[in-house]
């Protein structure tokens, strides 16, 4: 293994070997405070699995594709044989046989796809608790803090991404191709330039080259329409992105523009978002969880609108619970007429994913907004009725971050509940939403019948948002 | 594909195994064709792996049965061993 040779040397600034200033040292992954990022993609992966468990078919082109019923059907993955005859993903399955005659085509099985993507995370986690996944196959580590561990040297990130690379292919029987470089873009990069099951490093010293030299198209969230754009400027590879003048692809992108310069300069900075380990779902970029209900009749009744703000938290803290999240933030909508209608946010004492919890807080705060009188049975004051109530639970953070509990909640009995209603959750998966229901859903017909889609809205975050 | 070699096929096969207190599943005999049934004298190494050769992949087992290394894998709820039969095809290892 290659160590930098003047590693005695320790300025407060330089590379990880302790290189003065900048080092020029090809061999070197980075500078003093950057960090290690990974990102590994899995090679052809739907039609790596399939080939894996199937020996047979790696002999010949094989792709999996989607509702061969339909007669739409389109490839949804390729292995390289049939890469190597022209199939390109997306192509239908009609257009792909013209292509390839003999071609094996067979239909996604997603449920074991899944659970290759949950292996391979698994294998990651053993590296990190930074763990971005970019659908199912692709996953961004941050393993700066684990470069310790491999002799806290320049090569801990390849180091590492040789070690996941082999156990891989070792236990998994697929191939990863892997980035590594100081920020998500360059490393996703790294991950496309050489396929299948190799390994790029993106340095500081070799970014101009490798990087530089590509198609603007190369670069992650430059897509077609943009990629068109920048070329009638004379803008056709990513240095080019890099080196033109910022405030000339503001003018051209917007915002856009901005942001892709500082990403063809390797100034991209946003952090790899930790996500629970065993969250039910792979997209794991969920800003907020909310549902919303038009009542069946106008609303005066506090009662009523406790009621539909606790249908609305169940089914709102079933989709955290789901994903392993809690919220440690509430925002409730209150729709009046056609033209009124407002939203109120507040943050949650606690972080949570307790029904309960969010229909207190939902309440509280359509309380404080809306005219009530003072015995809870009163009608609401004046004409004004609720007509739809909405409800979403923000500021949502992992179930795995551990929370600072106070000294005035009853912390046992929040645990004890949080445990019965995952097992009321699971109940209601084996059989069926009305299977376990609450007391005081039962005491107002019209309203236990409404219907809650317990299968609500997940907004999912834009990459850019954090 | 080549034919007329030795080849290695997926088998499963029925296993007794012992369970610890801690989870860990240890196997202790392996039954073959009608009743035959081979004592695993040894556990000579456990670990998660694929078996590229017959498409399978779980915790791998290095067995030793009367002085004879084999592996056995755990497959979710089934075993399975990779078979040397006679005239099988032999695909070639390298995925895709
Ligand atoms: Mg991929």
């Amino acid at each position: 293994m290659y160590r930098c040779d003047r590693q005695n040397t320790r300025p407060a600034t330089g590379c990880r070997d302790g290189h003065a200033g900048s080092c020029d040292d090809d061999r070197c992954d980075s500078r003093g405070d950057d960090r290690i990022i990974l990102h590994a993609d899995m090679n052809c992966f739907y039609a790596a699995v399939e080939c894996f468990r199937r020996p047979e078919l790696r002999s010949r082109p094989v792709v999996v594709g989607g509702h061969e019923e339909l007669r739409h059907g389109i490839v949804l993955a390729k292995n390289l044989l049939a890469k190597a005859a022209g199939i390109k993903t997306g192509d239908t399955l009609w257009t792909a046989r013209r292509k390839c005659p003999g071609l094996v085509t067979l239909p996604p099985d997603y449920r074991l796809y899944m659970r290759y993507s949950r292996e391979a995370r698994a294998i990651y986690y053993d590296y990190t608790d930074r763990v971005e996944p970019f659908g199912p196959d692709e996953a961004w580590l941050d393993v700066t803090g684990s470069a310790g561990l491999f002799g806290g040297h320049a090569y801990a990130g390849r180091m590492i991404a040789r070690e996941i690379s082999e156990r891989i292919k070792a236990e998994l029987g697929v191939t990863v191709s892997i980035g590594v470089s100081w920020n998500k873009i360059f490393a996703k990069f790294g991950s496309d330039y050489k396929k299948p099951d190799a390994i790029t490093p993106i340095t500081r010293e070799n970014y101009r080259d490798l990087v530089w030299r590509a198609p603007a198209g190369d670069l992650l969230y430059v897509g077609r329409a943009t990629r068109r754009k920048l070329a009638r400027a004379g803008i056709l590879t990513i240095g080019d992105i890099a080196t033109a003048p910022a405030g000339m692809l503001r003018g051209m992108l917007g915002k856009m523009g901005s942001i892709l310069h500082g990403f063809a300069r390797g100034e991209d900075a946003t952090p790899v978002r930790v996500l629970d380990a065993d969250s039910s779902t792979v997209d794991y970029a969920v800003k907020s969880v909310g549902n919303g209900l038009t009542a069946p009749h106008d609303l005066h009744d506090a009662r009523e609108v406790r009621l539909l703000l606790y249908l609305l938290a169940e089914s709102v803290a079933q989709r955290l619970r789901e994903l392993r999240l809690r919220a440690r933030g509430i925002a409730v909508t209150v729709r009046n007429g056609d033209l009124e209608w407002y939203e109120r946010q507040a943050q949650l004492r606690l972080p949570t994913l307790l029904t309960g919890e969010l229909a207190d807080g939902a309440w509280n705060l359509v309380a404080a907004n809306e005219g009530f009188d003072s015995d809870p049975d009163r009608r609401l004051q004046g004409t004004r009725a609720i007509r739809s109530l909405g409800l979403r639970a923000i500021n949502l953070q992992p179930m795995s971050v551990a929370t600072q509990t106070d000294l005035f909640c009853d912390e046992e009995r929040r645990i004890r509940t949080e445990r019965l209603e995952f097992v009321v959750d699971q109940a209601r998966r084996r059989f069926g939403n009305t299977s376990l229901r609450r007391a005081c859903e039962l005491g107002d017909a019209q309203m236990s019948n409404v219907d809650i889609k317990r299968d609500n809205v997940v907004h999912p975050v834009g990459f850019f948002q954090s | 594909m080549m034919r007329g070699v030795a080849g290695r096929v997926k088998r499963y096969v029925q296993v007794a195994s012992v369970t610890s207190v801690e989870g860990a599943v240890t196997p202790t005999d392996v039954f073959w064709d009608e009743g035959k049934r081979y004592h695993i004298d040894r556990v000579l190494d456990r670990r998660p792996a694929a078996s590229l050769k017959v498409g399978g992949k779980g915790m791998r087992y290095l067995v030793e049965i009367a002085g004879r290394q084999s592996y056995l894998y755990y497959e979710g709820p089934a075993w399975f061993v990779e078979e040397i039969v006679r005239n099988a095809p032999v695909y070639a290892t390298p995925p895709l």
